[in-house]
């Protein structure tokens, strides 16, 4: 499927602020599922960028606002082909050994309530794959998706379990807590997803997880939707936790951003926006 | 020189300044206070000394009005109230927190004075203070800020951190200075009615008790205390170390330093020397004429300018 | 608990000739004369403002570590020993290090558990596939060493992330010499004032670019820190400036810091600052004591940091327990000063001898530090241990314990007069491009309180003076 995507991120500062040094991770690498058509970067103010990788793989750019400013927009924008592999995801940028995505992060310690989630999975403990889909159904069942994107400033594992309702990014904390709990590695990505044909709705920025299964390789679960990865899915960036995968990191003040993603055989739909607060 | 140390010398010695402007005020309006009515002692000096320190709007917040201030409720916010951030102690405490952050950019001797002080401090108690301890309190804090001048000028360097030192001393002084004359200007105007009379004489000597210049009047003018001169001493005179001529006098010298130093001027030097002829070139005449207390009030407002204009240029 | 060691009387009393000199004038002088000089000591530390602040203890903002005048001797051939130890295993260090952040042959080869690197969580991700200039890592290493009898030294712990107290044991020699003159005409003490031109040297080597004189900055968290005053002093030996967070910005992937007279480029920070503090871009989003992108310009080259950001990964306690392996592992050499044996109770059989045996065994966290959460089996009563015990049950894999050493003691001034207190060791270790610096010496530390063998100033000990002698 060939997928138009816009992302613009607009991050207020203070104003009158000086040198403001930023992150954006906003340039998705190609793997055996997608591959990157066109993808460019625009910047609204005169500086300088620097493409740097980060300690996953993900293409970076940092970059520093000299000001006064009271605030940067970024936009991303490109076409990309993708195709349906049944959920695996190969041919990506490794740069640890499945091992290191066991490592817990604040947002995805286990606590009393999860560990229970995690042993309550009716799966044989020597099939790590089906263990993956019982867990994705169990915390699809226990967190209900909640309307409209939080994906700047997600709950933690515990506290969607505890809320019961959460944004994809946090269903997604619950999934690689649980899963890593489990003695099976599992990460967080950023991405976009369009709408499957005939599906109600617009293409949007989303959260979803993946797991790492002996033998098969890493396998994507997103447990708000209770599917594996489609040739609907665009993969941006990976993680440990939401945070990891942030797609502008600054010290300003609030930041709104506005999406599309469109099936890009359709006709041109206008471009649709959301937005989202984040500190 | 890094920003913020450059900035932290300057508030150092500003915080020291204010603590002995305040020390003198408070002297000050306790002589006043006790001197009887009929010899120019009033019953609102306490709430003047509020307003030349410049914390009126806390001060009402926490005590009421102004004009019912008592004695012990303006010692203890001026000296001692942690509410009052303008308090001795406080000026004291943040004197001696930016002294920390700076001990680098500090002789030792001048860390000595800050850091002794602030130990004594804790030996004051924190209830309301009898007259003699009081006393006592006011002598102690004058002599810190003397003994840290003299640590200054004694052991320092003599390079921009010297020189910002200086000018953050001397801004904050101009500032009290002019601050006194702000509240007191009336008493110096020549239409009041008793003029020359023994209530003026007392109030005029406490304008001059207040920074320490009475018996410089003497030696500067040979001649009884009068208004005029009151005011021309304290406005003009570049021999009174306290006046806002000599402020500006060393202020515009210290930051000519810095440029010259650096090689490169801007808005904070242009500023200070633009006061400097103004206060070089007018005569008390003049002022009087245009207004004593116009004058005054814009002198404030333009001695704030430079201070941002220092901020702005160096110190972020 | 056996007997301890005394570095003065020995076990039988017999006095040990480094110490005869410093005998017969303490038997000499009289108590008051001590007291006095004790007071002064305390007097000057004070007036200096040499204190230190206890997280957690309201009002008590500024203590000062107790300074015990009773200088503690080491002779020549001990400290030659030692320094040879420590200088292999800060090597060991480094190449560990480097490892871990690139091939990660030790993981291959099964000599330390993957898990005890990737779930770390002082491993930095970020870290991997960076390179640092000279492959070091660990350029300011503190090793705390104990001694149990004439010629056994042991490592009691590694720090290799931002060690303190080299304030202290400079200002201690400075005190020393300034009380007691007559003492070092009696002794040959070698000096330990060229740290701070030690230390300098060390820092410039480690510039990322040649060439011209590299700006070497401090990096402090501020006045509020517990090791504050360490920092400003450094800065003064240096004569270099101490920064915070604030100070810095990063434009174009290049540190400068904000000067009176503009930006100016920093090549190298000695930061005091943890790694999770150090970039809210890159760690820790609430930072505001870093700066914000200087991870970008660490990765670009640009800036050194000093030590390296994910050492941490190399001195926890879990870590520790492997060092004679990592030391054999890259040097191919025997450890030469040996580890305190060492049970880790992420491993079953380890954790059941633990709770077997935890009246006898000193029980700390894999992340402690302070001397805080830590058993100390003969010293407590049933009740403490039986607390400790379902901690330890709970997270069995944050725990290490060590049997209880009869650390050594050193004639220590106290109330009565002069009395064996137990003391440890922390020599500081400097890697440079160019060489490895140890000051001969260290800090010592004394546990004030009779029989207490915990020496951290956060629990009430004091330090001392460290003499190694020349002859």
């Amino acid at each position: 499927m060939r997928i138009r995507i816009r992302h613009e991120i607009t991050q207020r500062f203070e104003p009158g602020t000086r040198n403001m040094a930023v992150t954006v991770r906003m340039t998705p690498r190609a793997h055996e599922g997608q591959f990157i058509l066109r993808w460019a970067l625009d910047l609204n103010s005169d500086c300088r960028l620097h493409p740097q990788e980060d300690a996953f793989g993900n293409l970076c750019h940092t970059f520093s606002v000299d000001g006064p400013a009271d605030h940067l927009t970024v936009c991303a924008e490109g076409e990309i082909e993708t195709q349906d592999t049944t959920g695996i995801v190969r041919g990506t940028v490794e740069r640890f050994p499945p091992s290191l995505f066991l490592r817990q992060t604040d947002l995805t310690e286990v606590d009393a309530a999860l560990a229970a989630l995690a042993a309550d999975i009716e799966a044989p403990a020597d099939d790590p794959l089906a263990q993956l889909h019982a867990l994705m159904v169990k915390v699809h069942e226990t967190v209900e998706e909640q309307d409209g994107p939080t994906l700047a400033d997600p709950l933690s594992a515990a506290e969607a379990v505890k809320a019961g309702t959460a944004c994809a990014g946090s269903i997604a904390h619950v999934f690689t807590a649980a899963a890593r709990h489990l003695g099976l590695p599992a990460r967080h990505i950023s991405g976009y997803v369009v709408p499957e044909d005939g599906e109600e709705g617009e293409g949007e920025a989303r959260h979803w997880a993946e797991a790492h299964v002996p033998k098969i390789g890493w396998v994507s679960f997103d447990a708000g939707r209770n599917i594996c990865g489609t040739e609907n899915y665009v993969r941006l960036a990976v993680g440990l936790d939401a945070v990891g995968v942030q797609a502008l990191r600054s010290t300003g003040l609030d930041v709104e951003e506005r999406i599309s993603a469109l099936d890009g055989r359709a006709p041109q739909k206008l471009a649709q926006a959301q937005s989202q607060g984040q500190n | 020189m890094l920003s913020r140390t450059a900035d932290n010398l300057y508030w150092l010695t500003r915080y020291v300044e204010r603590a002995d402007c305040l020390a003198r005020i408070l002297d000050v309006s306790q002589r006043l206070a006790y001197t009887p009515v009929t010899y120019g002692g009033s019953t609102n000096e306490w709430s003047s000394a509020v307003l030349t320190a410049g914390c009126a709007d806390e001060f009402v917040a926490r005590y009421g009005p102004l004009e019912e201030a008592k004695e012990e409720n303006v010692v203890s916010f001026l000296a001692f109230e942690s509410e009052n951030p303008s308090s001795i102690r406080n000026c004291f405490e943040v004197a001696r927190t930016n002294a920390r952050s700076v001990r680098t950019a500090l002789t030792s001797e001048m860390w000595d004075v800050i850091n002794s002080a602030w130990i004594e401090l804790r030996n004051f108690p924190n209830r309301a203070l009898t007259r003699d301890e009081l006393s006592r309190f006011l002598a102690f804090v004058k002599e810190t800020s003397l003994r840290f001048d003299g640590a200054t000028f004694r052991t320092m360097l003599r390079n921009d951190g010297y020189w910002f030192a200086r000018s953050g001393a001397q801004l904050e002084r101009a500032d009290n200075t002019a601050r006194i004359l702000d509240v007191k200007y009336h008493v110096l105007l020549p239409e009041k009615e008793h003029i020359g009379g023994p209530l003026d004489y007392f109030q005029w000597a406490s304008i001059l008790r207040s920074v320490s210049a009475l018996t410089a009047f003497h030696w500067v003018y040979r001649d009884s205390v009068k208004p005029w001169l009151v005011a021309d001493l304290l406005i003009l005179n570049r021999q009174m170390p306290r006046s806002l001529a000599a402020c500006y006098d060393s202020l515009a010298r210290n930051l000519d330093d810095i440029a010259s130093v650096y090689g490169r001027q801007g808005p904070s030097q242009r500023q200070a020397r633009a006061m400097l002829a103004r206060l070089t070139n007018k005569s008390i005449d003049d002022i009087f004429q245009t207004g004593l207390h116009e004058f005054i009030s814009e002198f404030i407002s333009d001695n704030n300018k430079l201070g941002a204009e220092i901020t702005e240029q160096y110190l972020t | 608990m056996p007997h301890a060691f005394d570095e003065m009387s020995s076990t039988d009393g017999a006095v040990r000739p480094a110490y005869e000199t410093l005998q017969r004038w303490l038997a000499e002088v009289p108590q008051d004369v001590l007291d006095h000089r004790r007071k002064e000591a305390e007097f000057i530390f004070r007036r200096i403002g040499i204190t230190f602040a206890v997280y957690g203890e309201q009002n008590a903002q500024e203590r000062l570590i107790p300074f015990d005048i009773v200088p503690r001797i080491l002779t020549k051939d001990e400290w030659t020993r030692l320094s040879r130890g420590l200088e292999q295993r800060v090597k060991a260090l480094n190449m560990y290090i480097k490892d871990v952040y690139s091939k990660r042959e030790i993981l291959k080869a099964g000599i330390v558990p993957e898990n005890l690197v990737y779930q770390n969580p002082a491993f930095r991700p970020e870290m991997n596939g960076q390179r640092v200039p000279h492959d070091l890592y660990v350029h300011i290493a503190g090793i705390d060493i104990v001694r149990t009898d004439p010629d056994k030294f042991y490592v009691l712990e590694d720090n290799a992330r931002t060690p303190s107290g080299v304030s202290y044991m400079l200002e201690n020699r400075e005190i020393m010499l300034r009380l007691f003159p007559e003492l070092f005409s009696m002794h040959r003490v070698a000096p330990v004032e060229n740290y701070a031109d030690d230390l300098l040297a060390t820092l410039r080597s480690l510039s990322p670019h040649g060439g011209h004189e590299p700006n070497v900055v401090i990096l402090t968290p501020g006045i509020h820190n517990s090791a504050y005053y360490e920092h400003s002093f450094l800065a003064d030996k240096l004569g270099v400036d101490l920064v915070e967070g604030r100070d810095l910005f990063v434009k174009d992937a290049v540190v400068y810091m904000r000067t009176t007279e503009g930006p100016k480029r920093v090549d190298v920070i000695y930061r005091r600052l943890d790694d999770d503090f150090l970039d809210p871009l890159a760690f820790r989003r609430d930072s505001v004591l870093g700066v914000p992108g200087l991870m970008s310009a660490y990765q670009a080259g640009n800036v050194t940091l000093t030590n390296a950001v994910g050492t941490g990964v190399a001195d926890d306690k879990a870590v520790y327990s492997y060092m004679p392996d990592i030391i054999k592992f890259y040097l191919g050499e025997e450890p030469l000063l040996p580890n305190v044996p060492t049970w880790r109770c992420r491993e079953a059989d380890h954790l059941k001898y633990v709770l077997e045996h935890l009246p006898e065994l000193v029980v700390k966290e894999v992340h402690g530090s302070g001397g805080y959460g830590m058993l100390v089996g003969p010293a407590s009563d049933k009740a403490q241990i039986e607390k400790f015990r379902d901690k330890l049950k709970a997270d069995p894999a944050n725990f290490i314990a060590q049997p209880t050493l009869a650390l050594s003691t050193c004639p220590t001034l106290v109330e009565k007069g002069i009395a064996p207190r137990h003391v440890d060791l922390r020599p500081f270790i400097l890697s440079g491009s160019d060489k490895v610096r140890i000051v001969p010496g260290g800090l010592t530390r004394v546990a004030m309180k009779e029989g207490s063998l915990v020496v951290n100033s956060s629990q009430g000990g004091g330090t001392k003076d460290t003499w190694v002698l020349d002859a």
